[in-house]
């Protein structure tokens, strides 16, 4: 490797010095830390887990809800992210800018947005009364975690399925056209393929994301079995910090593997089209 | 058939904008509303807004202050740290912007334990603002370095230096007068996403805060839990205000970038062909 002239390596390594001291201080020392705290007592705190029904239970619970949100939103966002890259049509800023306004909305924030749809006072409630004469309300509940999930997921997904059909050759699939395939056979064979890393990505970031939320759940309820929210309760309420602190390295440890194999996963479906 | 796919497109894409835009403009709606039981005949007010600035006034401008003193951090430690990982491209500069993303990769629930074990003894720093702000700098510095060592390899910024050098400028004068300068839309970029998840960041800050350390999103977390719909909805208003025009201001100065990256980049190709 050829030297660099003008940022030597002791530079380089001045200007990186506060990142890592911030980084060790307050990440790196602290996480070890609660690490030891959770091995505490040979391990008794994930021995504990494993027996347990309850923790299991919300870490099944916690994993298949965010895999139903991620399946969910992909393929919504696939529809609306295909239809509005490829078409111009008035109007069509407008319906991006609607669709990524609620990027900068925290969880709490879509805990509010989904007691608005399907809460006490919200939409459905008024809709279901009009019509049935009953008020339904699921806003408190797995369901209204799922729509919150999907609420905060849907921006960022179609965000990246626009970007990455807009970097799509398209004479590929006119030229798949021309050999006679049908439209949906480009979209298997063409489109899908090529979008594919772009998806895995955004999708191991939607999963990740939505098992580690917290912002949401707390908003609807304190009683919804997620992971975020046992933890939760476990540190204030039962002051277990033995247990809140296996079960977070637990569901980080999911999080990380999650997102590092679609990397992985990422970086070599990419290799060869490269 | 090809047309009936086309409005099954468009009308799932409508749906979607409807499930996200339709409770912010409730929630708008309900913080000016009356009574929002009796809907908004029962008349407009901006009594809700006025009763929310008297009860969390100081957790917003708490949050503000929060915002900038992360950004004075992020903007002192990530700049330098994302220029210097922007030319070390061994293995150990990779191994760092990995080691980096993490706290951004696992829950925020995760590492707010890690920072309480740590810290939660030293009662002045745990009862002080400053305990959020540095779950917000280790939260947030990803973001800005990424976003600097971005600039910095799209702006080719070793042949600027090469020449400033060969002109007898030092290493400062270099830094300030031609690598500053040219970087400067990536800074901006990364600043308004560091205030933009500061303001809202509620899953560590949760965790972290204290009674008299309250924050916009704990303060919304709290009316949305123990005051009427119409008091959480003025707040909500109140945040809506806040957030949505970094969010333009952020959306208008990365595509910018953008462009200016693209053109770069047909200028090197042109320059090959040439």
């Amino acid at each position: 490797m050829q030297t660099d002239l003008t940022f030597s390596r002791p530079m380089r390594l001045l200007f990186l010095l506060p990142l890592l001291v911030v980084f060790a201080a307050f990440w790196l020392l602290p996480m070890g830390a609660l690490l030891r705290i959770s091995t505490g007592e040979h391990g008794g705190a994930y021995l504990a887990l494993l027996h347990s029904p309850r923790y299991l239970q919300s870490l099944i619970s916690t994993v298949l809800l965010s895999l139903a949100v991620t399946a969910v939103t992909i393929v919504l966002s696939l529809v609306a992210g295909l239809f509005l890259s490829r078409r111009a049509f008035p109007g069509r800023q407008l319906l991006i800018a609607a669709l990524t306004l609620p990027l900068a909305f925290p969880g709490v924030v879509v805990g509010f947005m989904v007691i608005m749809l399907a809460g006490r006072q919200g939409v459905f409630s008024d809709l279901t009364q009009a019509i049935t004469g009953t008020r339904s309300v699921f806003a408190y509940s797995m369901t209204g975690l799922f729509l919150g999930y999907l609420y905060f997921s849907i921006p960022r997904v179609v965000l990246t399925v626009m970007a990455a059909a807009e970097k799509l050759d398209a004479s590929l699939e006119e030229a798949a056209r021309s050999l006679g395939a049908r439209d949906w056979e480009v979209l298997r064979d063409v489109t899908l393929p090529a979008l594919a890393p772009a998806l895995l990505a955004t999708g191991a970031m939607c999963f990740a994301t939505s098992m580690g939320a917290f912002g949401t759940a707390f908003t609807l309820a304190t009683d919804i079995d997620v992971l975020p929210m046992v933890i939760y309760t476990e540190f204030t309420l039962n002051a277990n910090m033995l247990t809140a602190a296996a079960l977070s390295l637990v569901l980080g440890a999911v999080t990380w593997t999650v997102l590092s194999l679609a990397h992985t996963a990422g970086a070599q479906s990419a290799a060869p089209s490269a | 058939m090809k047309k009936f796919l086309t409005a099954l497109q468009l009308v799932i894409t409508l749906l979607m904008v409807l499930f996200l835009v339709v409770p912010v403009l409730m929630s708008m709606l309900a913080g000016v509303t009356d009574n929002y039981a009796h809907g908004w005949r029962s008349g407009l007010t901006l009594r809700w807004v006025q009763q929310v600035w008297e009860l969390y006034h100081g957790a917003i401008g708490l949050s503000i202050l929060i915002a900038l003193a992360t950004l004075a951090i992020t903007l002192v430690v990530g700049v330098p740290a994302g220029y210097a990982l922007s030319r070390s491209r061994n293995r150990l500069a990779r191994w760092l912007e990995g080691l980096m993303v993490l706290p951004v990769a696992i829950p925020g629930l995760a590492s707010a334990l890690a920072l309480l074990v740590m810290y939660g003894s030293l009662t002045a720093f745990r009862t002080s603002a400053w305990f959020i702000v540095v779950g917000h700098v280790i939260f947030t510095l990803p973001f800005m370095v990424r976003s600097v060592t971005a600039i910095c390899l799209g702006c080719d910024l070793k042949t600027l230096e090469e020449g400033a050098a060969s002109l007898g400028a030092t290493f400062w004068q270099r830094f300030t007068t031609v690598v500053l300068p040219n970087i400067r839309p990536g800074i901006l970029a990364g600043a308004l996403t560091v205030v933009t998840l500061s303001i809202g960041e509620f899953n560590l800050t949760w965790m972290l805060h204290t009674p008299t350390t309250q924050t916009l999103p704990v303060g919304l977390a709290d009316a949305y839990a123990s005051m009427r719909l119409e008091i959480g909805s003025a707040y909500t208003l109140i945040f809506f205000v806040m957030i949505v025009p970094l969010l333009t201001v952020l959306q208008s100065v990365s595509k910018p970038t953008g462009q200016q990256r693209g053109q770069r980049t047909n200028r090197m190709k042109q320059d090959q062909t040439a």
